[in-house]
């Protein structure tokens, strides 16, 4: 990967988009990466495209006269300075990883001090000082996720500790989703573990008095359990609109102000926008973000009956690109009585589903919410301009909502699970039926066994605990063992 | 032997012990086995039996290795039984009561008969330590210091042993010798931490005492094998055990005398094992329970004494008087030696490395109920490990560490010296993840191998082994390589076995994976079979049979042994790691695991931490590379 594509990722995914909130990606940050106050060796790490440089400024060679350039590898000894006033602030061992072989994929420099909160972070002072930003709590790893050197999973895990430390506006605003991934998940695993500690009971302790685990009953648990993992795992798709986002095609009539509506939503001129019908012959997209959803905008070329094989080439793709879609918004324009072309999009899009943008609020009124409703099929009306920027919030809580719902065909007891997440939910689920299957087929208690802690482990893949022990002390708290 | 008086020292002549003596001397070192007693080498202070779930696999392993467990019981038992046959392959399980006397007896033949190995009876009261920190010797009392290379301490319970019956208590080992009292100062002073553990014995009862037309006899089988690939099948002429139950009475007796019952008055303070629950416990814990099983169990052939397996107990001996009458068959019993608890002080097993050398001290070894396990199975397999890795130590050699997936013995060291044990620590097949993988009947396919490369397995044998596994490889391959027809005849003739007609040609290997279908039935439509011994049927059988379970479990084996190879080095400063919790630092500070996959099977290292330590190792790895000051 070229170094230049790591630090301004493609953004192709909704979930990426989603971490890169709020952050430039390609400025330099720096902070101290060993715990304060615990003695030993600290390291304060800077990485960015000025890493070197920043670290190149602040190091002296050890008689603390001569500044050391540092090469991409070296590790070499010298003296942390105070970059205005030359005061000598540690003794470090400065070693420098050039990009794209960092973990983060960028230039990084690591000062590895004495450790102890006041040289440490005098030495963060001072590159700071010389320009890098103090980065956020998790941002590394952010960064090494972003530029493809570590993957989702591996930065969610790492991300959310460093979160649940210091970050805790965000995570406060998350709780509600997780506790309910893991609450759930944890309630189900109890119920597997409870299964396969009566299997291991009497596969353990064959001459003691636990009794003979009964066939049918545990076919049936394994089948129930299995039917609640995959509610589980619907419930989690509907939150995984938060990750991986919705596409929504802005469909109407020629001039209606579809590209202005889609810049509104972006917030930023990102389609051409003129009085002349047709303006848009190529579909315009990209990504923003609705209450947290990331939703992907698709500004399309106007939609009529037309004998111009150019545009009738348009409109065959727009036609596509509402197929493709999760959702849609229709565009009216208010000011000028509803047609014929307008019902008739309308009615194309009710098969979608999503909202209608009555647009040009800021002039005169010609169409009313009443006219619009009996073409709308149960699509929620928004009055909106383009133009004012008025009624755009509206639309936006409006999408979300239906963007939420509608994905995942459900709106109650929403879960929030990554990808990861959802496929554990998954294979756990399959994994259970597999069992009950061997059991129906007449397979032995063992090899039920080895799927119900296949199950097992990917449940675990969730709640992050391991389950042998947990095995062990549901047998010995429900059954007499002990000859 | 450059100032030595031995190359390897092992203290204690328990199963740990002998099996560390035997294979250190196998393996060609010069060893002197240290012990209070020669009578109580291979002594069985507890349960007369060996086996049973997990266990076996254990003396099987130890077998296949060129252990002597294994050949030991085979000699000397008095009953064997096959447990859990109908409960699938992975667990199915042979257990032995044993004559202990006969037990110890050859197995103090076997010692006398090792060149290289010397016995002696002293009271090692020291662990002597050279300049450079690894052990050199012990201390005696009867002669000083003694010297060697390395050194095995395998003093089961005997270190701090304190013997409870009702409310007197006195310091004694198990079998009535001085406990060693010195010795735990000494390891302690080292710096080896100490926990202490508990366990309990049955009363033994005179057998002419006892009636037995009350109770439910429990026969031996004839067995086409026993525990050592090398021996043959059982014998018919086996002795009997009896199973009678409790009865409300004797629990009301035991909730009676709780007052002076040591385990709930206080008196004892160590941790006993959840799976060997005193009577007094199960009383207490399942108040629901009307009954609970006891087996009189004989101790030795012709002999005199039963052991009463199930009533382990700590209650005063009047107490335990009155209990044993109140049980159907046991009315006029007459008690030989009443049931005791005994505490002890045992290594805190994550002061060990996989090879069993201990981490602050090179050279000194622990095998055995030291290490905080129970059992003869669980000693013995460690007593072999240790012993193979002394002398691979002072050879120069790298340590011999088994796999989880390798091996049950793999398993018991891995779960010792990751997480440690908070009771004593009993093997069951539930600890196992790969336990299709490490059957009783593929033993000596996993391991022979490597006992012959270590040189603990005898030429002779060896070649047996490569016969056998050629038997096994070669009818799998037959199996799977001879297909018969979809036609009406073979309908006919799989009709007849009772299993549904083929839509295609079918391989007999795919046939045999039918559940109702087994290998003998085959025969009626697999003419040209040949003949087989029924270890080697056993093995092709499980294998074809289960074929698709054990293609998924080694699965499972790939997916965790990628963790397995992403070594940690041993000198991380856990401390210096961004994104690890607390616990997980300190955990990880004090194990100091081999790889990552090591790192996640400690407790309170959670997954998030998994993946930190992934993305240091994986940023770490350039850092390392380049670092000429060793940062
Ligand atoms: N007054 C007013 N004019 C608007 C509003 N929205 C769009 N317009 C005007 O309507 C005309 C068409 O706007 P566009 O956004 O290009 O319309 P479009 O639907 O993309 O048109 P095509 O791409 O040609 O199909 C432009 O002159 C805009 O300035 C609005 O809210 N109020
Ligand atoms: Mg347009």
């Amino acid at each position: 990967m070229k170094v230049g594509q790591a630090r301004t990722p493609k953004l192709t995914r909704g979930r990426e988009r989603v971490y890169m909130q709020g952050y430039a990606e390609n400025d330099t940050i720096a902070a101290i990466s060993t715990p304060l106050g615990e003695g030993g060796i600290g390291i304060v790490r800077i990485s960015g495209p000025r890493a070197l440089e920043i670290a190149s400024r602040l190091f002296r060679d050890p008689s603390g006269k001569r500044h050391r350039t540092l090469k991409p590898w070296g590790l070499r000894y010298g003296i942390v300075v105070d970059p205005e006033t030359g005061e000598e602030i540690d003794e470090a061992l400065a070693s420098a990883m050039p990009a794209p072989h960092s973990f983060t994929r960028e230039d990084v420099v690591e000062f590895s001090c004495h450790g102890g909160i006041g040289p440490l972070s005098r030495v963060l002072d001072a590159v700071l000082k010389c320009g890098a930003r103090l980065a956020q709590p998790g941002e590394f790893t952010r960064r090494a996720f972003l530029s493809g050197r570590i993957d989702l999973a591996q930065a969610e895990a790492v991300i959310e500790i460093v979160r649940a430390r210091t970050d805790s506006a965000r995570r406060l605003a998350l709780a509600n989703l997780r506790g309910g991934l893991s609450a759930a998940v944890v309630s189900i695993r109890d119920d597997v573990v409870a299964l396969l500690a009566e299997l291991e009971a009497a596969v353990d302790f064959p001459e003691d008095d636990v009794g003979e685990p009964d066939h049918a009953a545990i076919t049936r648990q394994a089948r129930e359990t299995a039917s609640r993992l995959r509610g589980l795992a619907a419930r989690a798709r509907c939150g995984r609109v938060y990750r991986d986002g919705v596409t929504v095609a802005i469909v109407g009539r020629p001039n209606v102000g579809k590209s202005s509506l889609l810049n509104a939503l972006l917030g930023r001129s990102r389609a051409i926008v003129t009085d002349v019908p047709g303006t848009t012959r190529d579909a315009v997209e990209d990504w923003t973000n609705m209450r947290g959803v990331p939703v992907r905008l698709v500004d399309t070329a106007g939609l009529r009956e037309t004998d111009d094989p150019v545009e009738r080439l348009g409109v065959e793709r727009t036609r596509e690109r509402l197929d493709e879609a999760d959702l849609a918004i229709v565009v009216i324009d208010g000011s000028e009585p509803l047609s014929d072309g307008d019902v008739a999009v309308l009615r194309r899009a009710s098969g979608k589903g999503g909202a209608v943008a009555l647009n040009k609020s800021d002039l005169p009124p010609k169409v009313s919410e009443s006219d619009v409703v009996p073409h709308a099929a149960g699509m929620p009306v928004v009055r909106v301009s383009a133009k004012a920027g008025a009624g755009i919030g509206s639309l936006e809580g409006t999408i979300a909502r239906l963007a939420v719902g509608r994905v995942a065909g459900v709106s109650e007891g929403m879960v929030m699970a990554t990808a990861r997440q959802q496929e554990a939910l998954e294979r756990a689920a399959a994994a259970l039926d597999e069992a009950a299957r061997g059991v129906d087929g007449g397979a032995p208690l063992d090899l039920a066994a080895i799927d119900i802690r296949e199950a097992l482990f990917w449940l675990d893949q969730i709640t992050g605990r391991s389950a042998s022990d947990e095995v062990l002390d549901k047998i010995f708290s429900e059954f007499c063992i002990g000859k | 032997m450059g100032g030595h008086d031995a190359d390897i020292i092992v203290v204690g002549g328990g199963h740990a012990g002998c099996e560390a003596a035997l294979a250190c001397a196998r393996m060609g070192a010069s060893v002197l086995l240290l012990t209070l007693g020669w009578d109580t080498v291979a002594a069985m202070p507890c349960n007369p039996s060996i086996g049973g779930p997990g266990k076996a696999q254990l003396v099987r392993e130890i077998d296949a290795l060129g252990g002597e467990m294994a050949r030991n019981i085979d000699a000397t038992y008095l009953q064997m039984r096959l447990l859990n046959t109908g409960k699938g392959p992975a667990v199915r399980s042979l257990r032995a009561q044993a004559d202990k006397a006969a037990y110890g007896a050859r197995m103090r033949e076997v010692l006398r008969r090792e060149r290289n190995l010397a016995v002696e009876v002293a009271h090692v009261v020291g662990v002597e330590v050279g300049a450079d920190g690894s052990a050199r010797g012990v201390v005696t009392r009867e002669r000083g210091p003694v010297r060697a290379a390395a050194v095995i301490i395998a003093t089961g319970t005997y270190l701090g042993g304190t013997i409870h019956v009702g409310d007197r208590s006195w310091s004694s080992g198990p079998q009535g010798q001085p406990a060693a009292e010195e010795l735990g100062h000494a390891l302690a002073k080292l710096g080896l931490r100490l926990a202490r553990f508990k366990t309990g014995t049955s009363p033994r009862v005179r057998k002419d005492s006892v009636d037995v037309s009350k109770m439910q006899e429990q026969r031996g089988e004839v067995l086409p094998f026993g525990f050592s690939f090398e021996t043959g099948g059982t014998r018919p002429d086996q002795e009997l055990c009896w199973l009678t139950y409790t009865t409300p009475r004797t629990h009301e007796i035991i909730r009676a005398n709780l007052g002076r019952a040591p385990l709930y008055t206080g008196a004892i303070t160590g941790r006993g094992p959840r799976y060997c629950p005193s009577i007094e416990t199960k009383v207490v814990q399942f108040p629901a329970r009307e009954r609970h099983q006891v087996f009189l169990e004989p101790e030795t052939r012709n002999g005199d004494v039963m052991y009463l397996g199930g009533l382990s107990t700590s209650l005063p001996a009047d107490v335990q008087e009155e209990m044993v009458h109140s049980v159907p068959g046991l009315e006029d019993a007459e008690i030989v030696r009443p049931g005791y608890a005994i505490e002890y002080d045992c290594l805190v097993p994550t002061e060990l490395l996989p090879s069993l050398e201990t981490k602050k001290v090179p050279g000194l070894f622990a095998a055995g109920q030291i290490n905080g396990t129970s059992g003869y199975e669980e000693a013995a397999s460690q007593g072999l490990i240790a012993g193979i890795n002394a002398v691979l130590k002072i050879r120069g050699k790298e340590p011999f560490v088994l796999e989880r997936s390798e091996a049950y013995i793999g398993v018991l060291i891995d779960d010792l010296v990751t997480k440690g044990t908070c009771e004593p620590y009993r093997m069951m097949t539930s600890r196992a993840e790969y336990r299709l993988t490490l059957r009783q009947d593929n033993a000596d396919l996993r391991l022979t191998e490597k006992g012959h490369g270590l040189g603990l397995v005898p030429e002779e044998r060896y070649e047996r082994f490569l016969a056998r596994r050629r038997l096994v490889r070669d009818e799998i391959e037959r199996l799977t390589g001879t297909v018969v027809p979809g036609d009406a005849e073979t309908a006919r003739m799989l009709a007849a076995i009772g299993t549904a007609p083929l839509q295609a040609e079918t391989s007999l290997g795919d046939l045999l994976a039918r559940p109702e279908v087994t290998y003998e039935k085959l025969a009626a439509i697999d003419p040209g079979r040949p003949v087989l011994p029924q270890d080697v049927v056993q093995v092709v059988e499980i294998e074809l049979k289960y074929a698709g379970y054990i293609r998924k479990q080694r699965g499972q084996i790939e997916r965790a042994r990628r963790l397995e190879s992403r070594l940690l080095p041993l000198h991380v400063d856990y401390w210096s790691i961004a994104g690890l919790s607390r616990e997980a630092r300190e955990k990880l500070s004090d194990i100091r695991p081999r790889s990552i996959g090591q790192a996640a099977r400690i407790s309170g290292v959670s997954p998030a931490d998994i993946m930190a330590l992934l993305a240091y190792v994986e940023s770490g790895r350039h850092r390392g590379e380049d670092s000429e000051l060793g940062v």
